[in-house]
């Protein structure tokens, strides 16, 4: 019993740092225009390829521009563009998931037969194909993301509505009068929380390397913007003089998606929904 | 399984109507012309008259479902037409790309099949032990670090630094190492812990103990009998993450310059060459929906449960 106890706390303690550190990464992404010192975007040729200095403590880029600067405004981009595509696939995708799971009928089995179709095809591909046909560019690679990813989130909480509403409190609520929205909302609601959150968590890395690579392909944020991929293949070109500008963005890249998956597993351990997040 | 193949099928047929559709209108609608890129190929001036009769030859003054009607009807018998800047047409294209990509995945395969069976087995047989914490560390790790970026480590320290392998194009086995590595690592991750919680859930049924007690060697116990009772589950998530196999691809083939379809559909995005995009997307559905199929069939040949049920319960259920 004891054991058990200990073994719980140790978990909470971890827990309560990595959410610090996430909350600390979020939080000098959106405020960094408060600790910045260097304009992001400044070209001065004069300052190229510095080493590190008190003035630029990672040096510069090929164009002059201050390298810490830039990464942490890629942070804002990068980590940015990830949640955002995220939330949108959320807002999208969680109401499509309990009205085909709460109507059920005709609805859910158009529904379903669209998410089957979408699911049957890797995202990836289909990302990067959308992305093409609109052209190359972050708010279509957005776009594209979007497309995809909602799909999961409505069957996640279709699938979660319909085993909820069998259960026998839903019954209850209902014998005792509750309308369909009050049921949605009190019953419902807290279990959908847990699971898309997860789901959630565990996606965002996952888009980061998606929205990265394709950033550093081409297709993604195009330059002068310092999103983390774009920022590794304007390096390109230097890595065997300048071999730590092409470090930084990716040691970036690793720390953030590290941390949203270990936070995804943590997450998914609490809820205990490992089942429905991953079928 | 027969309705299980129709119905895949069948996803698969809904996906193309709606992707092409969805495509179709993109390049109707798009900011650029598509009549406008074609001509614009070959920097000459352009005059009315050959805008209208391109257009005319195109079939662009048709409304948009007659158009669209048309294209498709070509465009399910494999004829995606000519790319607007090569004019050579599409199929061909994909079918010269095609091999090399084929290359580069069974490549990555055999490296991700080199690393995950012996850390996931091992991992599976020394829970708890040093190799286990390694195997997570590594799997970790794996699922965080940019293919890319692990590729361009790799040329710089390879190619680059030691000059052993070449770092780009396709010229034989040893410009084939590098990219299938780098993908190799990227897709492996997921295999590793997935091998070692599939296999420490077979070690613990009542066959292992029961092969035991007749006393079969340690050795033929794991790899006849554990080994395979695992697969499944392995199998599955294969056949779920093929796309980011297909998608690294993708990643790969552009940093290694490498001749593939890959770097192919980058190149044509990039020249907004929508009909080699297409063909694309066509030509992955297909290859994706044989795949998810030979995932299913091989669920009976791995699991004599299945067949068990399907036998007893008639064949089509």
């Amino acid at each position: 019993m004891e054991l058990v106890i200990k073994k719980k706390s140790k978990r909470r303690w971890r827990m309560t740092v990595l959410f610090t550190v996430m909350a600390t990464v979020l939080a000098v992404a959106a405020y960094t225009f408060l600790i910045l010192k260097h304009d992001p975007a400044l070209v001065n040729l004069g300052e190229r390829l510095w080493p590190v200095s008190m003035e630029h403590p990672l040096g510069t880029d090929h164009l002059g521009r201050d390298v810490l600067t830039r990464l942490l405004l890629g942070a804002q981009l990068t980590v940015g563009y990830g949640l955002l595509s995220l939330f949108a696939a959320v807002i999208i995708g969680v109401p499509f998931g309990v009205i085909a799971g709460f109507k059920g009928g005709l609805i859910d089995r158009i529904f379903m037969r669209i998410a089957d179709a979408f699911l049957s095809f890797p995202d990836t591909i289909v990302a990067i194909v959308l992305s093409g046909l609109l052209g190359p560019g972050i708010e279509n690679l957005l776009l594209a993301i979007v497309l995809v990813k909602w799909v999961n989130y409505a069957r996640l909480v279709r699938s979660t509505v319909i085993t909820e509403r069998q259960k026998d409190y839903v019954t209850a609520a209902k014998i005792n009068g509750l309308s369909s929205f009050g049921i949605m909302r009190k019953h419902l609601f807290p279990h959908l929380i847990g699971n898309v959150l997860v789901l959630a968590s565990l996606d965002l890395g996952k888009i980061i390397l998606l929205i990265s690579s394709l950033s550093y392909i081409g297709l993604g944020a195009q330059p002068p913007a310092p999103e983390w991929g774009a920022m590794l293949n304007d390096a390109r070109p230097y890595f065997q003089s300048n071999m730590l500008l092409m470090i930084y963005p990716g040691l970036a890249i690793v720390f953030v998606v590290l941390l949203s998956n270990i936070l995804g597993d943590y997450l998914r351990d609490a809820f205990d929904v490992k089942k429905e997040v991953e079928s | 399984m027969f309705r299980i193949l129709v119905r895949r099928f069948i996803e698969v047929v809904i996906f193309v109507l709606v992707i092409t559709f969805i495509s179709f209108l993109f390049v109707r609608l798009a900011p650029g012309d598509p009549v406008l890129s074609i001509l614009q190929v070959d920097d000459v001036s352009i005059t009315n008259e050959q805008v209208n009769e391109l257009r005319e030859e195109l079939g662009f003054n048709e409304p948009l479902l007659v158009q669209y009607g048309d294209w498709f009807t070509d465009f399910i018998q494999l004829d995606f037409g000519n790319s607007y800047l090569t004019n050579q047409p599409v199929m061909e294209m994909i079918m010269s790309g095609l091999p090399a990509t084929i290359e580069l995945a069974v490549g990555a395969l055999l490296v991700m099949l080199g690393i995950a069976i012996p850390l996931g087995s091992l991992a599976a047989l020394y829970r708890g032990s040093w190799i286990d914490q390694i195997s997570r560390a590594v799997s970790l790790l794996g699922a965080a670090i940019p293919s890319f970026w692990l590729g361009l480590l790799l040329i710089d320290l390879f190619a680059v630094r030691w000059g052993a392998l070449p770092t780009m194009g396709r010229d034989g086995f040893r410009s084939l190492i590098l990219p299938s590595v780098t993908l190799g690592l990227a897709i492996t991750s997921v295999y590793v812990r997935l091998l070692r919680s599939s296999l420490i859930d077979s070690l613990s049924h009542d066959f292992i103990r029961a092969a035991r007690s007749r006393g079969i060697s340690e050795m033929r116990i794991f790899f006849a009998h554990a080994f395979r009772y695992s697969l499944p589950p392995v199998i599955t998530v294969f056949g779920v993450s093929l796309g980011s196999l297909i998608g690294g691809v993708v990643v790969i083939e552009v940093i290694f310059a490498y001749p593939g379809i890959g770097k192919m559909v980058v190149d044509s995005i990039r020249s907004r060459d929508y009909p080699v995009i297409q063909g694309y997307l066509l030509v992955m559905a297909i290859i994706v929906f044989m795949v998810n199929s030979a995932v299913d069939l091989s669920y009976r040949y791995l699991n004599p449960e299945l067949r068990l049920k399907e036998r007893k319960h008639g064949k089509w259920s």
